[in-house]
């Protein structure tokens, strides 16, 4: 089986992330790294791997800046087996829409040469967080997309997810080729060993152009934007409270108070 | 006027489908951008939407669309769109929501906003949005500039405004593709109702973290005593002792009450990121230096297992 997984480099969450003057996110000047949420898919590609058996091939894929790499990167020390990375200038500023276009050609291109079974997707970046990539790439891709998935199982050419709703668990399935995203309830993503960190070193990594793709490049970037940003604000810091220490029932007391002096209660 | 679209959300967890409120707050985005038209899959009493302001409600047979995920109903708003030449489509926040949203727009060409806080009409009439991102630390104003906006609202972002419409049905029927089937239900199990409020939709939300050690009836019970909705921290939620459907954060809900209480809950920018936007915020922990305590309106420093008891004692007097 051949599964492509997709991961984002994106802006670290604890850094000071911001957005540049043209409302765009700083993906440059703010340390990156792989999504967190990513590892999870990377994790359960390798599983079903695992499972599988040996002939199975994990492809990591990245649509990002240079530094995007070292998101490829960690993810083949992680145990996947090649790494694309689509590195173009046209592409900075993408949206969704842009985004999902590039990685269902490159997925398409990966096709042409072994022809893939699964994608795989981490539920959202965490830094735009819109959780819609994966269902805009099965819709490019025309195939079903099983989505939100913690607890996976592939049998045979079916693929099995519990998905926790809010009105409902639900198990869900879909038969191969398809789209599939993963949570972070999904299972704790393994470190990479000094053993696998070693290999990575001699793993392919292929870099593709939007030329590459066969696609146009005005398609993509800032100024082929779907949506535009009008502005941007910093939320001004909250500004720390009262604090009390408890002394013998005297928290409770105050909390109370306090809630009280505010028509809570 | 255009029609401007609105995906009618259905609870069912009740046994009773009921249109849900966030509905209701769409209905009154949309009356802001031109005519509503709600859009029903299934069966529901569509009375709200009468009076939450429907012009037009489209009624769509769901025989084919409820065992599967969500592609069949992106087609049905796909064909809507262009049989009444809407003008918006409106559709609640949540995994489901963003997901029609994604296949819409990828269907329909055109531009997608998600998660929006609030929604109005711009300079030109077409709608401009307004978003909090990276952790509610910044606020963002956008507008989609191809195509039919397509625009995914989260809940509380308006105050649901009562304004009878024609409310006249028109029955829908879509063609659902077989590509579109691909994504089988084949089991559910519905998630038992807790009696509280509904964690997005709460004035007041208080949650327990690691420190509770696992016992959530001190949290539960400080709840009830205010009438709140109870959460989690992923901690608790790992740990196994809450559901996932609690968890507030960035892989949670997103939470924006009126009062959010933290009990032992460190403050990662991840929780951040669900509850930061709320009115007023008091953290219960029992170490003067979590990071929470940056965010509060008013904390304690103690033990929640002695804090929230005694609390809860105090309010329940109160009311005699
Ligand atoms: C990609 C990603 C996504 C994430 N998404 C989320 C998310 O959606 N939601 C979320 O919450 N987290 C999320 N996290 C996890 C987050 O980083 C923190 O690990 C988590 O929020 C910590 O939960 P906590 O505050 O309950 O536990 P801890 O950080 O362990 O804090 C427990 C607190 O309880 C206090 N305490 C202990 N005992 C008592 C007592 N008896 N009385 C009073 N106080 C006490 C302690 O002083 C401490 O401050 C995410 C992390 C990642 C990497
Ligand atoms: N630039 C990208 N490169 C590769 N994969 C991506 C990219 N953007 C999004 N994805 C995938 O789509 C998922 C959801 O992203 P999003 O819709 O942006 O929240 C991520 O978890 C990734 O698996």
């Amino acid at each position: 089986m051949n599964i492509v997984v997709c991961v984002k480099y994106v802006p670290d969450a604890t850094a000071d992330r911001h957005f540049e003057s043209d409302h765009t996110v700083d993906r440059v000047g703010v340390d990156g790294l792989l999504s967190e949420l990513d590892e999870y898919a990377v994790e359960q590609a390798l599983q079903v791997k695992e499972k599988l058996g040996d002939d199975t091939e994990v492809t990591v894929l990245t649509v990002g800046p240079e530094q995007a790499t070292d998101a490829i990167r960690k993810a083949l020390q992680m145990g996947a087996d090649k790494g694309v990375h689509v590195l173009d200038d046209a592409i900075a500023g993408s949206d969704a829409l842009a985004t999902s276009l590039v990685l269902a050609e490159a997925v398409k291109k990966i096709d042409s040469d072994t022809s893939w079974d699964l994608v795989v997707c981490g539920m959202a970046s965490t830094d735009g967080s819109m959780g819609v990539v994966p269902a805009m790439l099965a819709e490019r891709l025309g195939v079903p997309a099983v989505t939100l998935g913690s607890e996976i199982t592939v049998e045979g050419t079916t693929v099995r997810i519990r998905r926790d709703g809010d009105a409902a668990t639900e198990t869900v399935e879909g038969t191969l080729p398809l789209v599939l995203s993963v949570t972070d309830q999904s299972g704790e993503a393994r470190y990479p060993s000094f053993k696998g960190i070693m290999a990575a070193k001699k793993k392919p990594l292929e870099t593709w152009s939007l030329a590459d793709l066969g696609l146009d490049a005005e398609l993509v970037g800032l100024s082929a934007a779907w949506s535009t940003v009008e502005g941007t604000e910093a939320r001004p810091p909250r500004t720390a409270g009262e604090v009390v220490t408890d002394e013998d029932g005297s928290g409770a007391t105050a909390l109370v108070e306090f809630l009280a002096s505010k028509k809570f209660i | 006027m255009s029609e401007v679209l609105v995906l009618v959300d259905i609870d069912r967890s009740s046994g009773v489908a009921k249109v849900t409120k966030p509905t209701l707050e769409l209905l009154t985005i949309a009356r802001r951008l031109g005519e509503p038209s709600a859009v029903v899959i299934g069966t529901v009493d569509t009375a709200p939407l009468k009076a939450y302001g429907a012009e037009k409600i489209y009624t769509v047979d769901d025989a084919d669309i409820a065992g599967f995920l969500v592609a069949p109903k992106a087609e049905v708003l796909a064909q809507l769109v262009e049989k009444a030449s809407a003008a918006a489509v409106l559709i609640p926040s949540g995994g489901e929501g963003k997901e029609i949203a994604g296949r819409l727009a990828v269907k329909i060409d055109s531009g997608l906003i998600t998660d929006a806080v609030d929604v109005a009409p711009g300079d030109g009439g077409g709608p401009v949005t307004t978003q909090s991102v990276f952790a509610g630390n910044f606020t963002v104003q956008a507008k989609v500039i191809k195509g039919i906006p397509v625009i995914t609202v989260k809940p509380n972002a308006v105050t649901p405004e009562q304004s009878e419409g024609a409310a006249a049905e028109e029955a829908f029927s879509a063609t659902i593709s077989d590509a579109a089937k691909g994504a089988r239900i084949t089991a559910s199990e519905p998630r038992k109702a807790s009696g509280r409020p509904e964690l997005t939709e709460a004035a007041i939300v208080v949650s327990g973290g690691r420190g509770t050690g696992g016992d959530f009836s001190e949290v539960e019970g400080f709840a009830d005593s205010i009438g709140a909705a109870v959460g989690a921290s992923r901690a608790a939620v790992d740990s196994g002792w809450m559901p996932h459907a609690f968890q507030v954060g960035q892989t949670g809900k997103t939470v924006s009450p009126q009062l959010y209480v933290a009990n032992g809950i460190s403050g990662a920018i991840q929780h951040r990121a669900g509850m930061q936007t709320s009115k007023t915020i008091i953290a219960v922990n029992k170490d003067d230096e979590a990071p929470i305590f940056e965010l509060v309106d008013f904390g304690v420093v103690g033990d929640l297992h002695a804090v929230l008891p005694a609390a809860t004692e105090a309010i329940t007097q109160r009311k005699g």
